[in-house]
């Protein structure tokens, strides 16, 4: 078996609930206690309301592509033969962005992820510690 | 009296100075600061031993630089190599000289990247907060994806086209042609830049900025001071400094607000507006951020920033004559440092061929969620 050879998140104490849910097939995202907020980072202080404390909520994975770019270029290793690949982010229907990869495309190009373009989340396990949230076009979408 | 007009005794550009710029092996980031510091320093008519402050940016070995300079600066500061440090390393400086601690400051820039191997994006890449968790598992990292991703949301809201990017990447790569400093001359036709690789799409290769070795050195005094001076001083006349990170990397009015609040001080510091201004220096990381400067700095409506750039703009002759040394783009990547000097420059009217006629004031505008402005005039306010 070939070894992963892309990134894996370091993950700490702080941001294990992600990791877990997404093992879990579920998206969820930490919460302000304060003020509702949710955070795409894991420090338990709000960029909102400056309030102290989180919980953990799940979202319900939809969303849509809120801005898109495709890589040529190789960053990081594990994607020498993926290139081009895309990346998105997303803004979920609860309000927050997440970097990701959309997935389930024909062709890969840009043209099939259009800014504005109805997305779900999917979650792919790419090793047995680590799942990745992924999106692909919404079955919704007629 | 807080340091919102700079009338009681303005700061002036006293020299400037820099080193070649492309490859340069045999220097490490301080010894191109002490290269460029030499420069300016007789640029100045001014001896090394008469600078009371140092201020660096990117440059980290102060212990090797103050050792082989001979200085015992009464201000030492070090700033990390991002490009957005440059508008904090400006303010200690200036700040420095306003309120009386020092007389003549210098500001010092160096940055071997090319023969460093630095890489904008991969492992330890600083955009992007929790990235190592939630952007490099998906591949994300590096600026140049950033402002793809910035371009596509101007592009989607605005209707902007990459045939507006090609015409920033072909007027500054006309402009590096008439700068004999310039690390790429050749002139670039839209064949070429349509021709260029993708970095990251539907970004090519001639909307990213370079990546070379160089150094960069500014020598400032009091208003007072800069009379006796070998140079014709060009005073400070306005600067303002804004940092918003709370939308992220990405902030979904492309740094408008932050830069709107930026523009609004340093034309008022100045007493100068924008119809009074002669030519703008603008942080060119990558061609889309040409256009969200030119959007947030008011010198054109929100989301017309493409069609601004059309038919020539830009260009030396045209309406804005902008990046007239060729720019991070075409000339050299000295994080904002060399286009500062470009300003003094043209206010000196020392620059040729690429002299924009009777420069008065130049702007120098540095966009995004950390924004700097830097007004530079021939007068005292
Ligand atoms: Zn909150």
């Amino acid at each position: 078996m070939n070894a992963y050879a892309k990134p894996l998140p370091a993950i700490n104490e702080q941001s294990r609930p992600y990791w877990d849910a997404a093992k879990a097939g579920r998206l969820e995202l930490p919460r302000c206690d304060h003020c509702g907020a949710f955070h795409t980072y894991f420090e338990p202080w709000c960029s909102h309301c400056g309030g102290e404390g989180v919980h953990w909520e799940r979202l319900s994975g939809r969303g849509r592509i809120w801005a898109n770019c495709r890589f040529h270029k190789v960053y990081f290793s594990g994607f020498e033969t993926d290139v081009p690949y895309n990346v998105a982010m997303v803004e979920l229907e609860e309000g927050p962005r997440m970097v990701t990869n959309i997935v389930g495309l024909k062709h890969d190009v840009l043209d099939e992820m259009p800014i504005g373009m109805e997305v779900e989340a999917v979650f792919d396990p790419v090793t047995p510690e680590v799942t990745l949230v992924r999106f692909r076009p919404s079955k919704r979408t007629p | 009296m807080a340091l919102t007009s700079n009338r009681k005794d303005s700061v002036a550009v006293v020299g400037v100075g820099m080193t070649s710029f492309g490859k340069l092996p045999d220097h490490d980031a301080t010894s191109l600061g002490i290269w460029a510091l030499r420069n300016a320093a007789e640029d100045a008519g001014l001896s090394l031993a008469d600078i009371d402050g140092l201020c660096f940016h990117r440059l980290a070995d102060y212990q090797k630089f103050v050792q082989i300079t001979a200085l015992s600066p009464r201000l030492l500061t070090v700033n990390p190599g991002a490009g957005r440090m440059l508008g904090g390393t400006m303010q200690i400086a200036i700040q420095a000289i306003l309120s009386g601690m020092l007389d003549i400051v210098a500001v010092v820039y160096g940055n071997n990247g090319s023969s460093a191997g630095a890489r904008y994006g991969g492992k330890g890449d600083q955009y992007g907060t929790s990235a190592d968790q939630l952007w490099f598992p998906y591949g994300m990292s590096s600026p140049g994806a950033i402002h793809a991703m910035a371009f596509q949301r101007h592009a989607a809201l605005y209707g902007t086209t990459t045939n507006q990017l090609a015409e920033i990447a072909m007027t500054f790569r006309r402009h590096a042609g008439l700068n004999p400093h310039a690390v790429m001359r050749k002139p670039v036709s839209r064949e070429d830049y349509e021709a260029a690789p993708f970095i990251c799409e539907p970004l090519r290769r001639l909307d990213y900025c370079l990546i070379n070795d160089g150094g960069v050195a500014i020598i400032l005094t009091s208003g007072e001071r800069a009379k006796d001076l070998k140079q014709k001083p060009v005073y400070v006349r306005g600067f303002a400094q804004l940092s918003r990170l709370a939308q992220g990397e990405l902030p979904e009015d492309f740094g408008y607000a932050t830069m709107q609040s930026v523009s609004q001080r340093v034309h008022e510091m100045a007493e100068a507006e924008r119809e009074d201004i002669d030519a703008l220096m603008i942080y060119d990381n990558f061609t889309p951020t040409v256009l969200f400067t030119l959007e947030g700095f008011g010198y054109c409506p929100r989301g017309e920033g493409g069609s601004f750039v059309e038919g020539g703009t830009l260009a030396l002759g045209g309406e804005l004559p902008t990046n007239t040394s060729g720019g991070h783009l075409s000339e050299s990547y000295m994080q904002g440092w060399a286009l500062n000097v470009e300003a003094v420059r043209q206010v000196r009217g020392e620059l040729g061929d690429r002299q924009v006629r009777d420069a008065q004031l130049v702007q120098y505008l540095q966009g995004g969620p950390l924004s700097t402005s830097i007004i530079y005039g021939s007068d005292q306010p």
